[in-house]
């Protein structure tokens, strides 16, 4: 399956589905250092983004959000790219920084047709989710 | 998004790596915006200076940037004042951090000046019509409506990739469009001073972030403006206002009255004068600070006429750019003589020294507005006569 999309941060990577319908707030909800989601009443509570394609809808909270996708990246623990429904600037901004592959508007609705643990190849250049069988 | 052969050649990286992040955050950010393409910018003022802010993943980042800033670009303040921070009870190790940063900012070709103010500089002057890229919320609000200057409230990154690229997405607050006042705020009493940063405080909560035109009695000074336009930004979103008869907008355009209209009585302006925003009743006020947004000469001759003679028994400090401190230094030393300080390149939102207090007496709305949230320290506030008659303790 390939799915057309918008890019917004270039770049290709693969890797395990991780998804909440639930935005993120990069700044406080996870750990820079360890990659784990820290916020006790978000849904993903406990789980690590690392190497993970992370599914959401959008970021949310302070704009210092976009470094700490920095930190992450440079402590090993980003996830290897990111899909959202609508991007805004935090998570956009974070994701470009850096490097990791971010697109959005996927002509088909990702929390449809992804589930948790699918592999798929996010392709932020060309903009293109495709699933790996 | 359109984009010219040499912009695409640089989002290919051809002009580097740092150069091909920095656009690509803009192109990004067009792209989400709906802008059709990239415009010169006059010049940048960057947000994301202060350690308390950006933490160590910020300091990371501009570190590990190479470039020169391609426009005149400067910083929003910083953690501290970066000569006397000692005095202001800053550790060693935040100043270390910060001075890192500041260093970092310098290596990338952007001028160490740290003002929310950047307007009262030489060579940075911003006029009718320029396109900018500044992202401190109450400077933004000034180049957009006092100067009628076009930038929208730009994001640390942004703004600092638009001074490396010398350009920004052509969206928001650039375009006619978006500058249409689309509600009407009515205030039917006299104003003066500090009751303009307490009508903002008020009417940005309901403004939210549309685009207001005020019907005012009086005509405000570029002080008062810049105090309304301050706290407009920090209860609500506000990034541009219009005055009736007073801003340059709203003189050239000839705008129709909105529809939509809010009235602000009297009562509600006293209310802020009143309220203790997390003071306790009895609870003491140990801090006096003024100059938030950094103090304009104006401003510093008023507080130092008001002090002439007397001597502050609480701590007051008075906030203002280096460079206007630099310009004044007779006003400088008038105010200090009274042992009130005179406070550089920082200020009491974004500075950590604040935390060693518990009660701030401000005539800002838009510290009134922050200081509670972001510092814990709890706020009361006062006109500037009154901020120096609680500094010295003058009961008359």
């Amino acid at each position: 399956m390939r799915v057309n999309c918008r890019k917004i941060s270039r770049g290709i990577a693969e890797g395990q589905v991780l998804l909440t319908c639930e935005s993120i707030s990069f700044l406080g909800n996870v750990d820079p250092k360890t990659g784990v989601i820290v916020e006790p009443k978000h849904e993903l509570f406990g789980q690590c983004i690392k190497d993970r394609v992370l599914v959401f809808p959008h970021g949310k909270g302070s704009t210092v959000g976009s470094y700490v996708l920095y930190q992450l990246i440079k402590n090993n623990v980003a996830p290897a790219a990111m899909i959202n429904s609508e991007s805004e600037p935090i998570v956009a901004v974070g994701a470009i920084i850096s490097g990791i592959p971010l697109v959005d508007r996927m002509e088909q609705d990702p929390f449809k047709l992804l589930k948790n643990g699918d592999t798929v190849r996010v392709d932020g250049t060309n903009g293109v989710v495709e699933t790996i069988e | 998004m359109y984009l010219t052969k040499k912009e695409e050649k640089t989002l290919e990286g051809e002009y580097g790596e740092t150069l091909r992040k920095a656009i690509e955050i803009l192109v990004a950010l067009g792209d989400i915006y709906g802008a059709d393409s990239l415009i010169p910018v006059k010049s940048a003022q960057i947000a994301g200076v202060s350690y308390k802010t950006i933490g160590d993943a910020g300091l990371e980042w501009i570190s590990d940037l190479k470039g020169k800033a391609r426009i005149p670009a400067i910083l929003n303040p910083a953690g501290m004042d970066m000569m006397r921070w000692q005095d202001m009870g800053i550790e060693p190790e935040f100043a270390g951090k910060q001075q890192e940063i500041i260093t970092a900012y310098e290596n990338l070709g952007i001028r160490t000046k740290c003002t929310c103010t950047p307007y009262y500089l030489e060579g940075f002057d911003a006029g009718y019509g320029d396109h900018l890229a500044w992202s401190e919320s109450s400077a933004v609000c000034y180049a957009n409506s006092v100067i009628g200057a076009r930038t929208n409230r730009e994001g640390g990154p942004s703004a600092l990739s638009a001074a490396l690229v010398g350009k920004t997405a052509n969206y928001g607050y650039h375009l006619d469009e978006m500058r249409e006042p689309v509600m009407a705020v009515t205030v039917d009493i006299d104003l003066s001073g500090a009751d303009y940063g307490a009508l903002g405080y008020v009417a940005g909560r309901v403004i939210g972030n549309r685009v207001p035109i005020f019907y005012l009695k009086g005509k405000p000074s570029g002080d008062e403006l810049k105090s309304l336009g301050a706290a407009l930004a920090a209860s609500g979103a506000v990034a541009l206002y219009h005055v009736e008869g007073v801003t340059p907008e709203a003189i050239r355009s000839k705008f129709k009255r909105p529809d939509e209209n809010l009235t602000i009585e009297r009562e509600q302006i006293l209310e802020v004068y009143e309220s203790e925003t997390e003071c306790k009743e009895e609870q003491e006020t140990d801090i006096i600070t003024v100059g938030c947004p950094h103090c304009s000469p104006g401003e510093l001759k008023d507080i130092a006429r008001l002090l002439a003679g007397k001597n502050v028994r609480k701590e007051m400090w008075i906030c203002t750019s280096r460079e206007v401190a630099e310009r004044y230094p007779d006003l400088v030393r008038d105010i200090e003589k009274s042992g009130a300080k005179i406070v550089c390149d920082t200020c009491m939102v974004v500075s950590p020294a604040t935390n060693n207090y518990r009660c701030m007496m401000v005539n800002s709305g838009k510290a009134l507005a922050y200081v509670p949230s972001m510092c814990g320290v709890a706020s009361r506030y006062g006109s500037i006569e009154q901020c120096v008659r609680e500094a010295v303790q003058d009961e008359s």
